[in-house]
C-alpha cells in the first residue's frame, strides 16, 4: 500500500502527461503481481469491490474526533479522503518491546496492508465487519497512506489519470501500442497477470475474449469565433448536435459462434444491462457510434425525459415502455473484421447508411446531414433547426457538429477534425450574493456564486437568487473573484459567505444559461440550466442588474419547452 | 476588585485598542501610538505617530519601509516592564521570526497576553516561544483546525536535501516568505550540514542580510542576480511564493518547484500553486500547538483573531475556557491572500 501511496502522492502533484507516464511504468516495472495488476485495476476504476461509502468514512473519524471540528475541517479541505485522512488521530504505538518481542498482552502495531490484501478483503469482507477493517488499516498507515486508501475503497482516485493514460503507460513496458491493450482489455481481469506477461514478453497476448470490444470515441473542439473565419465551409459536412447520451454500440460473433451484443458509455462502461431494449435491436456485426435519445411516436424527447430512464436500478418493462431507448447513429468504427476509421468520414458515412437501411430497425436510424453552402447557412439553421427540417425533433438539438468530409476516425480529440457549435446562451446581468468554497482543485477558493436580480419587494426593490454557478472563469479571474468575496465578506455560514449587495455597492456578473424552468424550490419561482458566468462587469452599478420580470418574459416565450432543466450535466453527450 | 478585561483591551475598526493606555496593538491604520508584535507587513504598518516594538522589529521595519515609517520610535526590552499611563506593558518571545514578541498587558490584578503569530517549534533564527501565565490570552488561529498537523520541520528540510540528491541537474526553487520562513529554511538547511551557496531571489537579500548582521549564521547567500543560469544546476534558490511559477524560475535549468508553507499540508493547496515538492514548514503554531499553548497560560478566557477562529472557539468551550472570535479584519484573512506576510 506504501508503493502505490506513494505513485498517488506522486501523480497528484505532477501536471504533466509524460511524466505521469513515466511514474506510472515506473511503479508497474518496479512492484510485483499481484500489487501492480490491482493497481492498475484500481487506476482504471476496474475494481469489483463494493466501494466505501462517504457515511461510513465519516462515521469513523466522528466516533474519534469532534464532529462539529470534522465538518468544518471537511468544508475547509474539499477532500473527504483528505480530511479524514489528515484528521486521524494517530494511535500512539507504545507497545513495550523485549528482544523485538512484544510483550504477551499487548496488541501488535497494526502491520501496513498491501494493496492486494486490501482489494481481497474488500471483496470478502461483510458489511458490519468493513468499518473495523478500515479503521485497522488507517490506524496502520501514515497520512499519505491513509489517503490512499481512502481513495481506493471509495473509488474516487481523482488523481488527473485516465483509464487510457493508465493503459497506455502499461503499453510502454513493452513495444505495444495502447489500443492493442484496449482491444483485448474487457475480456482481462484484476489483477492482469496474463496483461503484464504479455506486455513484459514472458507470454504470449491474452485472448480477447470479448468479440464486440470498445473503442475510444472520437471527440470534438468547440468552435471558436476565430475557427470561422479559418476554415473552408466545403471541406466540412453538418450534422445536428444532439441533447442525448453518447453510445457505442458494438455486436460481434465469439469463437463459440455465439452473437455478443454491447452498448459502452462514452468513457468504456459496459451499459447493456440498462438498455435490454437497445441491446436486442444491435442486430449487425459492427462498432457505431451515435446518440442515445428517448423516442416517443417518432418524437424525440427532451434530455430531461431521457434522464428519468438512466440511473436506475431495476430496469423494468414499464420503464422500456415509458421511456423506449432509441439509437440515432452518426459514425461506424469496424464491419465484420474491417476497421473502417481510416476511412474518411463521407465513406465511412455511406457504409453506415447501408448498415441502417439493411437493419431496418425502428430503434435505430440515421443523425440526418445538415447541408450548408456557406457558414451563414449554418448559423441559420443552428439557430432555428425546425425550420430546416429538424421539425419536432428541435426540441432535442442543442446545436451543431462540423465534421471535416474526409476525416478519419481517431480516438480522443484530435484537433482540426470536428467541431461542436452549441446554440448561443441566454444572458442576464446580476448581482453576487453568496460565495462558497470549493471542492477539489477549487478547494477553499470562493469558487462557487449564488447571485440574484432585482424585484419588488415588500420595502422596495430587492435581491432575489436565481441561481448559482462555479465556472465560466479563468483561474485568473477566479483569484480575483476569491479576493473579492473574502473583502465583501458580511456573513459567515460555515463554508458560505454572505457579500455585501445593494443599488451601490457590489459586485454585477454577466450570467450565461441555456434555459428555464418553473421551480418551486426555489425562491425565485425559477431554475437556471447550465449557468455559468460569462464576464465579471467590474465596471456595472448593481442597481442596473437585470429584473426579475427578464427571467419571466424568458419562460413566457414557452423556453421552458424548448430547453428543459437538466440538472446535473453528464459526459455522455456527444461532444 | 480585579477590571474587567473589555476595559483593558476592546476592539476598534483601526485594530485592537487598549483605553486605560491610549493605544494600538498592530493598528491596520496609521494611530497615534502602537505597539507592534513583529515585523509582517499585516501586523507593522508605516504611518504611526509612535512605535513601540522590540529593537529587531524596529529595525525590519525601518528596512522595509525606509527610515521615516513612524514619527518616533522606542525600543522595548524583552522581559521589562513598561509603565504606559494606567497599565503595564511587556514584551515577551513569540518564536515566530526575528523580533516577535507577545504583548502582556497588566492592570487592576488583571493580565492579558496578546500572543500575535506564535509557533512552539524550534527555529535558529529567533527566540523560543515562552509561556506567559494570564487571564486573558488573545491567540490567533491561522492553523486553526485539527487537519494541521505539522510535521517536523527538519524532516521537511530534509525531504528538499533528499530531492536535491536524486536531482543533481535540476535547480530546486523553494518559495518562502521574504521575511522570517526564508531566513529559516536556509538556518535549517545549514544545520543539516548543506554548505553549499543558498542562492536569493533579490527580493530576500536586505531582510537576509539584517538577519546575518544579527550574528544568525546562514552561510553563504549569494544573489541569483544576472548570473548564468545554467551554473544553478543541483543548487537551491530561495525566491517570494509569487515568484515559483513566474517567467521568472523557468530561467532555470528544469526547475523543480518547491514551496515552504503550513498550507502545503493540503494537497488541493499545493496543486493549484502548481508545486511539486511541498515543504510543511510553518512559522505559526499547528492545532495540537494552539490547543497546547491556551492550556498552558492557564487562561479562562481565550479571545480568537485571524484565521480558523470558530474551530478554536469551538475547541475551548468544552474545555471550560470561556471564548469568543474576533473576526478582525485586515489580517491574513485566513492568510491565504495576506500570506506575502505570514504563514
Amino acid at each position: 500500500m506504501n508503493r502505490f501511496a506513494a505513485l498517488l502522492d506522486r501523480l497528484v502533484y505532477e501536471p504533466g502527461r509524460n511524466a505521469k507516464l513515466r511514474l506510472m511504468t515506473d511503479y508497474f516495472r518496479h512492484t510485483p503481481d499481484p500489487d501492480r495488476g490491482y493497481a492498475l485495476a484500481a487506476l482504471t476504476n476496474a475494481l469489483m469491490f463494493k466501494e466505501a461509502k462517504p457515511g461510513l468514512i465519516r462515521g469513523l473519524v466522528e466516533e474519534r474526533t469532534d464532529p462539529v471540528l470534522f465538518r468544518m475541517s471537511y468544508h475547509y479541505v474539499g477532500d473527504l479522503a483528505e480530511t479524514a485522512a489528515l484528521i486521524w488521530p494517530t494511535p500512539h504505538v507504545s507497545s513495550p518491546q523485549v528482544g523485538g518481542e512484544a510483550l504477551l498482552g499487548h496488541n501488535n502495531p497494526p502491520s501496513v496492508p498491501t494493496i492486494a490484501e486490501v482489494v481481497e478483503a474488500l471483496a470478502t469482507t461483510g458489511k458490519s465487519e468493513l468499518p473495523a477493517r478500515v479503521a485497522s488499516w488507517l490506524d496502520a498507515l501514515d497520512e499519505t497512506g491513509r489517503w490512499a486508501l481512502l481513495k481506493l475503497i471509495t473509488r474516487e482516485l481523482r488523481v488527473g489519470v485516465s483509464a487510457r493514460l493508465a493503459k497506455t503507460a502499461v503499453a510502454q513496458l513493452g513495444q505495444i501500442e495502447p489500443d492493442e491493450i484496449e482491444l483485448i482489455w474487457h475480456g482481462l481481469e484484476p489483477p492482469y497477470e496474463n496483461l503484464f506477461a504479455w506486455v513484459e514478453g514472458r507470454a504470449d497476448k491474452p485472448e480477447s475474449g470479448n468479440p464486440a470490444p470498445f473503442r475510444p470515441p472520437m471527440l470534438a473542439h468547440p468552435l471558436e469565433d476565430e475557427d470561422m473565419a479559418k476554415l473552408n465551409a466545403a471541406d466540412f459536412v453538418g450534422e445536428w448536435k444532439w441533447d442525448g447520451i453518447r453510445l457505442q454500440a458494438v455486436a460481434g460473433i465469439s469463437d463459440h459462434g455465439l452473437p455478443a451484443r454491447r452498448i459502452y458509455s462514452r468513457t468504456g462502461e459496459d451499459v447493456s444491462a440498462a438498455f435490454p431494449d437497445l441491446v436486442e435491436a444491435l442486430d449487425f456485426e459492427a462498432a457505431i457510434d451515435g446518440e442515445l435519445l428517448i423516442v416517443r411516436n417518432g418524437r424525440v424527447q427532451s434530455f430531461n425525459v431521457l434522464q428519468q430512464r438512466l440511473n436506475r436500478k431495476a430496469v423494468t418493462a414499464k420503464l422500456m415502455s415509458e421511456f423506449p431507448a432509441h439509437l440515432r447513429v452518426y459514425d461506424i468504427l469496424t464491419e465484420c473484421d474491417e476497421d473502417l476509421r481510416d476511412l474518411p468520414f463521407m465513406q465511412r458515412r455511406e457504409r453506415l447508411e447501408t448498415l441502417v437501411a439493411r437493419l431496418n430497425h425502428p430503434r435505430i436510424d440515421l443523425s440526418p446531414m445538415v447541408p450548408f453552402a456557406s457558414w451563414d447557412d449554418l448559423a441559420a439553421a443552428r439557430s432555428d433547426p425546425a425550420f430546416v427540417g429538424a421539425g419536432l425533433d428541435a426540441d432535442a438539438i442543442e446545436g451543431c457538429m462540423i465534421k471535416r468530409a474526409d476525416s478519419p476516425y481517431l480516438p480522443g480529440r484530435p484537433k482540426g477534425y470536428w467541431y461542436k457549435w452549441k446554440r448561443d446562451p441566454y444572458l442576464v446581468d446580476a448581482v453576487m450574493m453568496y460565495g462558497q468554497r470549493g471542492h477539489g482543485k477549487r478547494s477553499s477558493f470562493y469558487s462557487d456564486y449564488t447571485f440574484g436580480v432585482w424585484r419588488d419587494g415588500p420595502e422596495g426593490e430587492e435581491l432575489v437568487p436565481v441561481g448559482k454557478a462555479y465556472h465560466g472563469f479563468t483561474d485568473e479571474e477566479l483569484m480575483k473573484l476569491d479576493r473579492y468575496v473574502r473583502n465583501h465578506t458580511v456573513n459567515h455560514f460555515g463554508p458560505v459567505r454572505e457579500v455585501e449587495y445593494g443599488k451601490d455597492r457590489g459586485l454585477v456578473l454577466e450570467v450565461a444559461f441555456e434555459g428555464l424552468q418553473r421551480s418551486t424550490r426555489h425562491k425565485s419561482g425559477v431554475a437556471m440550466r447550465f449557468p455559468r458566468i460569462n464576464r465579471i462587469r467590474w465596471d456595472k452599478p448593481p442597481a442596473e442588474a437585470d429584473r426579475i420580470e427578464t427571467l419571466e418574459k424568458i419562460l413566457a416565450r414557452g423556453e421552458k419547452e424548448i430547453h428543459p432543466l437538466k440538472g446535473q450535466r453528464t459526459e455522455g453527450r456527444q461532444s | 476588585m480585579a477590571l474587567r478585561s473589555t476595559d483593558i483591551l476592546t476592539l476598534t475598526s483601526q485594530g485592537l485598542y487598549c483605553p486605560l493606555g491610549d493605544f494600538h496593538i498592530d493598528p491596520v491604520r496609521p494611530v497615534q501610538r502602537a505597539l507592534i508584535t513583529h515585523g509582517h507587513s499585516d501586523h507593522a504598518r508605516a504611518g504611526h505617530k509612535s512605535v513601540l516594538a522590540t529593537r529587531e522589529t524596529l529595525l525590519i521595519m525601518g528596512e522595509r519601509y525606509g527610515e521615516g515609517f513612524a514619527g518616533t520610535t522606542q525600543a522595548a526590552v524583552l522581559r521589562e516592564d513598561i509603565r504606559i499611563k494606567d497599565v503595564t506593558v511587556r514584551f515577551s518571545p513569540a518564536g515566530h521570526v526575528l523580533g516577535s514578541a507577545q504583548i502582556v498587558l497588566e492592570a487592576g490584578g488583571t493580565r492579558i497576553v496578546v500572543s500575535g503569530d506564535y509557533k512552539r517549534e524550534q527555529d535558529p533564527t529567533c527566540l523560543p516561544y515562552e509561556v506567559v501565565p494570564c487571564d486573558v490570552f488573545i491567540t490567533e488561529a491561522t492553523f486553526g483546525l485539527p487537519v494541521f498537523r505539522h510535521p517536523d520541520a527538519r524532516s521537511e528540510v530534509r525531504k528538499l536535501l533528499n530531492s536535491v540528491a536524486l536531482f543533481p541537474e535540476r535547480t530546486h526553487i523553494v518559495g518562502a516568505y521574504a521575511l522570517g520562513k526564508a531566513q529559516r529554511v536556509i538556518g535549517m538547511l545549514r544545520e543539516e550540514g548543506y554548505g553549499e551557496p543558498i542562492y536569493l531571489h533579490g527580493a530576500m537579500e536586505s531582510l537576509t542580510d539584517l538577519y546575518k548582521s544579527e550574528g544568525i549564521p546562514l552561510g553563504d547567500t549569494p544573489k541569483v542576480g544576472s548570473a548564468d543560469r545554467a551554473q544553478f544546476a543541483g543548487a537551491i534558490v530561495i525566491c517570494p511564493p509569487t515568484s515559483i511559477q513566474d517567467l521568472w524560475s523557468r530561467r532555470f535549468p528544469d526547475p523543480v518547484t518547491c514551496f515552504a508553507s503550513g498550507w502545503m499540508r493540503v494537497r488541493a493547496r499545493a496543486r493549484q500553486r502548481g508545486v511539486e515538492l511541498p515543504l510543511v514548514i510553518s512559522d505559526h503554531a499547528d492545532w495540537d500547538d494552539l490547543c497546547r499553548t491556551i492550556i498552558e497560560t492557564g487562561a479562562g478566557e481565550v479571545w480568537v483573531t485571524h484565521g480558523q477562529e470558530d474551530a478554536l472557539v469551538h475547541w475551548c468551550r468544552p474545555h471550560g475556557i470561556a471564548a469568543r472570535p474576533l473576526h478582525m479584519l485586515g489580517y491574513g484573512d485566513e492568510a491565504e491572500e495576506a500570506e506575502g506576510a505570514a504563514a
